[in-house]
């Protein structure tokens, strides 16, 4: 019988024993949880905060999960090493855990740049984890003022789930404008306008160079009373231990498209992965859920013995703000094509003859469309492309496609 | 399994399919009473131009994205069925995000919805295939090579 041990135990930890048990019932699996808790969803916790979940309902699967799929978990254990050779973890208290197969989904950290006197500030939190959030939630009352550094996706989502519980909000960025990360500098301007139009306020092309008790001292020259503090600057991967280990890393430990990471019998996958991108023909860490997910379980069906491979990733998100839906997906440098209205902007980026990449801001529907379009690399020869600019439709495909869409087993 | 199928060349475009699901998906036993005057929500749409139409729902995929996809674990599949646990969906629209057929649609109270081949509900058996006038939509067993 196989032994598996998954250092982690977040959603690419499920992908990794859901890909596992559709190929082999009985092996062991042995997973490692740093965070005391069920498995659960991360980018849940600004929903938590606003109201829109609980601690129950944000369980990624249910309180059966480890039962049913034959997992032992060890909570609250942290992998401390790994010996390639000789197979083990070591668990800090070391004891070790034998592996054959090993998975390594072991997330991100959050990235604290070393900020003068940040250890003046009482109340400074990350948000990141579901210890963060609840921590974080202890500290709000209505008249918190609260300054957040970060305005990615991270910041602006704590942002939007603190809204309604706090006197003010305060997000500053180093970058000129709000997701920059996924958002050029027009849509940026139309999502911050309406975050402003939430009661937002926002200093962007600036940074704090000075923190003292609560006051922080921007570069621009203004300061930022504050009572609460939430640093959203960026991530890291968690990829040391692999490094320590011998195997590659990079800006996250570095995987081909079967997820095997420089050292046999070594998986890795998720937020610490730095995979393939088809966007982009090459590694890249794409930290977003839907990854981790794949990642995971493409690892759990090859160290079952399985034949697993995830050659199609690309960079996508989907996130609303008030009432507001942002989905971007692919990358952006083909040439531009946009489609307007009072409510709604797309933007699709075309080259080589198939869709780069898009922003879409207030029209959604339908968006996966565009979506297949990316990660099947369709020629633009073969749909109608001038439809699909203004709208996501199956009628851009000819009908030999939609009878194999719609007619068949898919 | 069985799963729903479209014919397009006998798409007349009179989206009943589209009442005929939300009625069915509204646990209401009068349909005027459900429908009448109420903007509605089916988990299928026609969709078309003046030439061409035909009704899109879930294709109920080997391997679905949206399953894999979905931040708050609340799709998930269940005997061949591709099913939403609304009570989990955030509204995050991921899944419209990730679903290359266009099927899901947000629901009235701001969670995804999606065809489950109404086999929670009292119909028993797709609603919209029942009421299609027209053999457009079918709900059969077809084969991986076909």
């Amino acid at each position: 019988m196989k032994k598996y041990v998954i250092i982690g135990n977040g959603v690419a930890a499920v992908g990794c024993i859901e890909g596992i048990r559709s190929v082999d019932k009985s092996g062991e699996i042995t997973v490692i949880s740093a965070e005391d808790h069920h498995v659960y969803s991360r980018p849940l916790i600004s929903y938590y905060l606003e109201g829109k979940t609980d601690l129950q309902k944000m369980k990624y699967r249910g309180d059966g999960f480890y039962i049913e799929n034959g997992c032992k978990v060890l909570y609250g254990k942290t992998a401390k090493s790994i010996d390639p050779d000789k197979k083990t973890v070591v668990l800090d208290g070391g004891e070790e855990a034998g592996y054959d197969e090993l998975c390594v989904a072991a997330g991100s950290r959050p990235f604290v740049p070393p900020f003068e006197g940040l250890d003046t500030v009482d109340r400074k939190f990350s948000f990141m984890t579901l210890d963060d959030a609840l921590s974080l939630e202890k500290a709000l009352s209505k008249d918190s003022r609260v300054l957040i550094v970060g305005a990615g996706l991270i910041g602006l989502k704590c942002a939007e789930g603190i809204a309604e519980r706090v006197k003010e909000i305060t997000v500053c960025d180093l970058a000129g404008r709000v997701m920059s990360s996924i958002l050029d500098d027009d849509c940026a301007a139309i999502v911050q306008k309406h975050l402003e139009d939430n009661g937002m306020k926002f200093l962007l092309s600036d940074s704090v160079t000075k923190f003292d008790k609560n006051t922080a001292y921007m570069k621009s020259g203004k300061t930022v009373g504050f009572d609460i503090l939430v640093l959203a600057v960026g991530v890291r991967a968690n990829s040391e231990i692999v490094k320590d280990a011998g195997g590659q890393v990079n800006r996250g430990i570095i995987i081909n498209t079967k997820t095997e990471t420089s050292l046999p019998h070594i998986y890795a996958a998720g937020d610490c992965a730095e995979g393939y991108d088809s966007s982009i023909g090459s590694n890249r860490v794409l930290a977003i859920l839907p990854n981790a997910y794949m990642q995971g379980h493409t690892a759990g069906v090859n160290m079952a013995g399985g034949d697993g491979s995830f050659d199609r990733a690309i960079p996508m998100n989907s996130i609303g703000f008030f009432g507001l839906h942002i989905m971007s997906a692919g990358s952006y440098d083909g040439e531009m094509k946009e489609e307007k209205t009072e409510d709604s902007v797309k933007r699709f980026f075309a080259g080589d003859g198939i869709l780069k990449g898009f922003m879409l801001i207030g029209e959604t529907e339908r968006a996966g469309i565009y979506t297949s379009l990316i990660r099947e690399k369709t020629p633009l020869c073969e749909i109608d492309f001038e439809l699909a600019e203004k709208i996501a439709s199956n009628l851009i495909f000819s009908q030999k496609i939609r009878r194999k869409k719609f007619g068949g087993v898919v | 399994m069985k799963r729903v199928y479209v014919n397009e060349e006998w798409c007349l475009g009179c989206h009943l399919c589209e009442y005929n699901c939300a009625f069915a998906n509204s646990g209401m036993k009068d349909m005027a009473a459900a429908l009448k005057d109420k903007k509605i929500f089916p988990r299928i749409h026609v969709e078309g131009d003046d030439k061409i139409t035909f009704a899109v729902s879930c294709r109920h995929c080997e391997d679905p994205i949206c399953v894999k996809s979905c931040i708050a674990g609340a799709i998930s599949k269940q005997d061949g069925v591709v099913r939403i646990d609304r009570s989990k969906c955030v509204g995050c629209l991921t899944c419209i995000l990730v679903c290359p057929y266009g099927a899901l649609a947000l629901g009235e109270n701001g969670t995804m919805q999606k065809c489950e081949l109404c086999l929670q509900n009292s119909c028993g058996e797709p609603a919209c295939v029942k009421g299609c006038p027209n053999k457009a939509i079918v709900y059969e067993e077809r084969s991986e090579t076909e």
